[in-house]
């Protein structure tokens, strides 16, 4: 196993950039069935996300999407009675399993949640707070760490001066790019996304839904949203969600203009949801 | 980060990371919670092993302790251990404080929730805790140099009396009361006034027919609560109620009460003496008497949850 | 009679009730300040008591209840925190849990005179140590412990979950979440339960009289050795605490001055016991404030 994932990272870096293989994937999902207790939130589904790439899902409320997303990182863990069934393929690895060291999964599977939550501190001891606990300890680095994941997440200019405010000083827009920028922060390979900015005014969203598109050449992205529209402009691929099956998953250009399935098509036209 | 490492390395769980911080910092809040099972465990232990020494050691009949009503503890021929005046005076006070303290905290409550919500509540909640906030000597020693002179001069008999200790203690637990009956009365659902007074019905019927009725089991909890607070007091009652060994005949009459005799007598007892594991005996009383407490309240509120 | 007169007639007397609990509030603190404060003096309170004589003050009494309460809360403060962050953070609904619930409200409805009793039998005969100040505060601990817990438990689930889960998804520690974020958003709550607590603990007697005692040795306060015996700060020396003193004197004292001893002393300790109360509503006010300022 070792040996095989040496290999394929010493071919990546001959392989020309052009020619990478676009159907790369990150994570391969596996039958996978997650529940609350007694009831079942998401029905044995299976997938493969692509390696940098923006993936959708979508579906209406409850339909397991969320659920999903937040099994990818362990974030289930939290909820008393939630497990899960199946397999999440990461390096080489089923990460539901029992010898995962979470904490470490979660530097690399990074989430940003509905509602931006900085903490209750300032704007770069929000970023900072992460990196110190994973023992950088160094000023300099620090520093230069805020100011690249700050600059990626396209907040650099507007709180650069500003850095020892409070993170509560921010709108909540930047709020929740502070968020996304806390996360860059750990060199996270996979983000996961969940509704980032549902809380958000228009203008925004649209900051957001532009730093997402940006992210993707450096990091896989899944993001769950609500707003169809969203999922169009910045998704590569999209799945649909619905009562925890998943129905229908493919290149978002497909599933937006020509679906296969009869309830995706009345889904996004918005007969339901 | 640190993705040279394979995957293996860097994702599963290995021994050195239980010696971190997360083990340790596990480690000392199960400690805590392990010492307040400890503490529980111990005292319900000690105290019932002490309790139930003058019965096993001394061989005192548990009836007699219960049921007669004579103490004479010092008498060298003739001792007698009969705890019922103090079983007595220990209900009587309790019970009379409630029964004075309960219509005033329900009454205070449903002032601060339903007469004058708004101002009223402002008021009123701060002097509650400010009640609160009185340490239960200063009740005592007060109750020793106004109530019982007062008592004393314009009601009759010695002033130290059944009454004086029942004045203390329902100010003692008042505020008890009124604090959780106003979380009673405050947490009813809005659509039970606005139903009411759809209805037509006063604001008095309202709380009478239809608020009070509905908040009964928690006004019951904050009653009971109040209760066992008044039956485990010690130095405030001790300070007015006059201490003698025999069943008063009037409200008027000085009692004692478990409480009392523990305080007055633990001091100047002999450790070991049989009058001394008398005392523990009482306090044993105490111990059954706060369990039982809480086994009511638990019942009163597994009613609450049906509803 | 009719609703209408039934009506107005429970209204007035509801507000008789509630001027009723104003009226004793108002009364025993007009007693308590107007008697308590004549007595009052800068020597009053640097004197130390007498036995038998008129013109004793409480400067130990004063010392003691305050040392007290220092060691009290110094043991209270890590196990009931680290009881509450169990109960919050670690504990899983079941059995075990319902035991230690079970544990907390047995603990805090015991009668502090039982609690004296326990601590009679095992930190003043068992141990050997007699009336100390560390029987005292450990006996205090047992009373103050549950009140802690509460505080902790209900401070840290009073923390959004959002600020948990960000924390947790950067790839930190469940540990070092609750050190670094989840306590520090608890702080001001559980700081002002931890003053209301101390406030309690400064005015309780019942459960001293048995376990850090009556009397209170010659004290040198120029002595810092805590274990010389004439130290103030030897925590295995018996120490009378100001409520136990209002208690002895008024019941077993001998000196002719009781009501002016009791008096003044009465005041202090419920000055003492405003100052926690004002203190814990002020610093409650202050961080709601900053809270609500910023967001």
């Amino acid at each position: 196993m070792v040996t095989a994932l040496k290999e394929r990272t010493t071919m990546e870096a001959t392989v020309p950039v052009q020619q990478i293989n676009r159907q790369e994937n990150i994570l391969s999902i596996n039958n996978l069935e997650i529940f609350y207790g007694e009831n079942r939130a998401v029905n044995g589904i299976s997938m493969e996300i692509e390696k940098n790439a923006v993936t959708a899902l979508i579906g209406p409320s409850g339909c397991g999407k969320s659920t999903f997303l937040r099994s990818i990182n362990r974030m289930n863990d939290l909820i008393p009675g939630a497990f899960a069934k199946g397999e999440i393929i990461y390096e080489g690895l089923n990460i539901l399993a029992e010898n995962i060291n979470v904490v470490a999964l979660r530097k690399e599977i990074g989430m940003v949640f509905q509602r931006p939550n900085p903490f209750p501190k300032s704007i770069y001891e929000n970023i900072t707070h992460a990196l110190k606990f994973a023992g950088i300890k160094k000023k300099s680095q620090l520093d230069e760490i805020v100011e690249e994941s700050l600059r990626k997440a396209a907040l650099w200019d507007e709180v650069k001066d500003r850095l020892e405010k409070s993170a509560f000083s921010l709108s909540g827009g930047q709020q929740q790019r502070l968020c996304i920028a806390r996360t860059i922060a750990m060199k996270p390979t996979v983000i996961l996304l969940d509704e980032p900015s549902s809380a958000l005014d228009p203008i925004s969203n649209a900051k957001v839904e532009d730093l997402i598109v940006d992210l993707k050449k450096d990091y896989s992205i899944i993001i769950v949203t609500h707003n169809m529209q969203q999922a169009s402009r910045i998704s590569d691929k999209t799945a649909f969600f619905l009562n925890g099956d998943l129905i229908e998953y493919d290149h978002t250009e497909k599933i937006f203009t020509n679906p296969s399935v009869q309830k995706t098509e009345e889904y996004i036209s918005g007969r339901f949801g | 980060m640190e993705k040279l490492l394979p995957a293996q390395n860097r994702l599963l769980k290995s021994k050195s990371s239980r010696l971190g911080g997360e083990f340790r910092g596990k480690l000392f809040v199960i400690l805590c919670a392990v010492i307040m099972i400890t503490a529980t465990i111990a005292i319900t232990i000690f105290l019932s092993t002490k309790g139930l020494q003058s019965f096993t050691k001394n061989g005192i009949s548990i009836i007699e302790f219960l049921t007669s009503s004579k103490w004479d503890p010092t008498n060298k021929a003739n001792p007698a251990y009969g705890v019922l005046p103090f079983i007595f005076g220990s209900f009587a006070v309790t019970i009379l404080a409630a029964l004075v303290a309960a219509p005033l905290g329900i009454g205070g409550a449903i002032f601060m929730t339903e007469i004058a919500p708004s101002w009223g509540r402002k008021i009123l909640q701060p002097v509650v805790e400010l009640l609160v906030g009185i340490p239960s000597v200063v009740y005592g020693f007060i109750g020793l140099t106004v109530l019982v002179p007062f008592i004393r001069e314009h009601v009759g008999g010695l002033g130290f009396s059944l009454l004086s200790g029942m004045i203390v203690l329902a100010i003692m637990i008042l505020p008890t009361i009124t604090t959780i009956a106003t979380d009673a009365m405050s947490s009813l659902p809005n659509h039970l006034r606005e139903g009411s007074y759809a209805l037509g019905a006063t604001r008095w019927q309202t709380i009478r027919k239809v608020l009070v009725p509905a908040a009964l089991p928690s006004l019951l909890t904050a009653i009971i609560l109040g209760m066992a607070r008044a039956f485990g007091e010690a130095l405030a009652v001790q300070m007015v109620i006059g201490n003698v060994r025999d069943m008063p005949n009037s409200i008027l009459d000085a009692s004692a009460t478990l409480t009392t005799i523990i305080t007055l007598n633990m001091g100047h007892t002999t450790y070991g003496s049989v009058e001394n594991n008398t005392l523990w005996s009482m306090g044993l009383i105490l111990l059954i008497m706060s369990f039982a407490f809480i086994l009511l309240i638990r019942y009163l509120s597994s009613r609450r949850k049906l509803r | 009679m009719n609703s209408k007169t039934a009506d107005r007639l429970a209204t007035g007397v509801f507000i008789t009730i509630a001027i009723m609990i104003t009226a004793i509030l108002a009364g025993l603190f007009f007693y308590i300040f107007v008697n308590g404060f004549k007595y009052i003096s800068f020597d009053f309170l640097t004197t130390p008591s007498s036995n038998v004589r008129a013109g004793g003050g409480i400067r130990d009494q004063l010392f003691n209840s305050f040392y007290i309460l220092l060691i009290t809360m110094l043991i209270t403060v890590p196990i009931g925190v680290g009881g509450g962050i169990y109960m919050a953070e670690y504990a899983k609904p079941g059995k075990i849990t319902d035991l230690i619930r079970t544990c907390i409200e047995v603990l805090s409805s015991l009668p502090s005179i039982v609690i004296g009793m326990f601590g009679l039998l095992v930190f003043v005969n068992t141990t050997g140590w007699g009336y100390t100040i560390l029987g005292g505060a450990l006996a205090l601990t047992v009373f103050n412990l549950p009140t802690m817990v509460r505080t902790t438990e209900d401070a840290i689930r009073a923390v959004p979950q959002d600020l948990k889960e960000a924390s947790l998804a950067l790839g930190i520690t469940h540990w070092h979440t609750i050190k670094t974020v989840i306590l520090p958003t608890a702080f001001p709550a559980i700081l002002t339960g931890a003053i209301l607590a101390a406030g309690r603990v400064f005015g309780e007697a019942a459960a001293l009289l048995f376990t850090a005692g009556l009397s209170t040795p010659r004290l040198d306060y120029t002595n810092w050795n805590p274990f010389s015996e004439q130290s103030p700060l030897n925590i295995f020396r018996p120490a009378e605490t100001l409520a136990v003193h209002i208690w002895s004197v008024n019941t077993q004292g001998l000196i002719p001055d009781v009501e002016a001893v009791s008096s003044g002393s009465a005041a202090v300790l419920v000055i003492s016991v405003l100052i926690f109360n004002l203190a814990a509503r002020w610093i409650g006010r202050i961080i709601h404030k900053r809270i609500t300022a910023t967001k």
